[in-house]
């Protein structure tokens, strides 16, 4: 049911104009810190189309928007296995499907160019 | 001549077995790629002979508590891992008794191959953690750790005796 609703939400990825009010509630949850200490940006960096760095081991993360690299959200098995990861470390619990299409649609939003 | 041969060949597997029975196993098969892709992700794939074989257990036996993150995996992908650590692990001595869960940075053999490193090139940003084996051994990620591969990062030059820890 899960991966049914990330596979619907993937959709406004290619969409022409995303709900404004979406992408402002993916780019807030991308930013906000949680109890953990951490946010999405800790590892993913403040502008996702940047490449990251894992906060505990530092490696190396390629970056997170699909602008700058095509391979993201293309794989509905592995968004889901993230996803559920990462919102555990992050959030402290699983990501609603709200919060997954929201953060998608921002994600997917970003042009390729860097912010100013 | 028929004698002769019989004796060369015991005189060549002698000088052959030891060495790697003394290194842990006869053969060892390179890791799955799951083992690279999903515990890669994070990390350098570690060498599955770095830590024994319970020290693993416990590990795959929790991912989703594994030093402060949730790496879970699908049972079936985690079983396929777990059966290739165990059959390469070290056979050094657990630390599986120990508080904490077991490292690799904690192991003995780690301890006594980097015991000649700074500490400063251990915090350094490019280091960042001692895990980060990648940021010295430039052939980690394809499991290779010769020291004829390692570089370490800034302008740090290998270590005098006054930099000894």
């Amino acid at each position: 049911m899960k991966a049914l609703l990330l596979l619907l939400s993937l959709p406004t990825l290619a969409a022409a104009a995303p709900d404004p009010a979406a992408l402002a509630r993916g780019e807030a949850l991308f930013h906000r810190p949680f109890d953990s200490g951490w946010s999405c940006a800790t590892c993913h960096t403040a502008d996702p189309r940047q490449p990251g760095r894992h906060t505990v081991t530092g490696r190396a993360l390629l970056p997170l928007a699909p602008a700058v690299n095509p391979a993201r959200f293309s794989d509905a098995a592995k968004v889901d296995k993230w996803f559920r990861r990462n919102c555990r470390d992050v959030l402290g619990r699983e990501c609603s499907a709200q919060e997954k299409a929201d953060l998608t649609a921002w994600l997917g939003s970003l042009p390729a160019e860097t912010l100013p | 001549m028929s004698r002769a041969a019989p004796v060369c060949l015991i005189l060549l597997c002698s000088a052959v077995a030891p060495r790697a029975l003394a290194d842990g196993r006869a053969t060892r098969t390179p890791p799955p790629a799951a083992y690279v892709e999903e515990c890669g992700a994070c990390h350098v794939p570690y060498p599955a002979r770095g830590l024994a074989a319970a020290d693993w257990a416990q590990l795959m036996g929790r991912l989703e508590r594994h030093f402060g993150s949730d790496a879970s995996l699908e049972p079936a992908l985690a079983a396929q891992i777990t059966a290739w650590l165990q059959a390469n692990a070290g056979r050094g001595p657990a630390q599986a008794a120990a508080a904490e869960p077991p490292r690799l940075t904690r192991a003995a053999w780690f301890l006594r191959e980097h015991d000649e490193l700074p500490q400063r090139l251990r915090v350094a940003a490019e280091v960042k953690s001692a895990a980060n084996c990648g940021a010295c051994h430039r052939g980690a990620t394809e499991g290779r750790y010769s020291e004829h591969e390692v570089r370490l990062p800034g302008a740090a030059t290998l270590p005098s005796d006054g930099d000894r820890p």
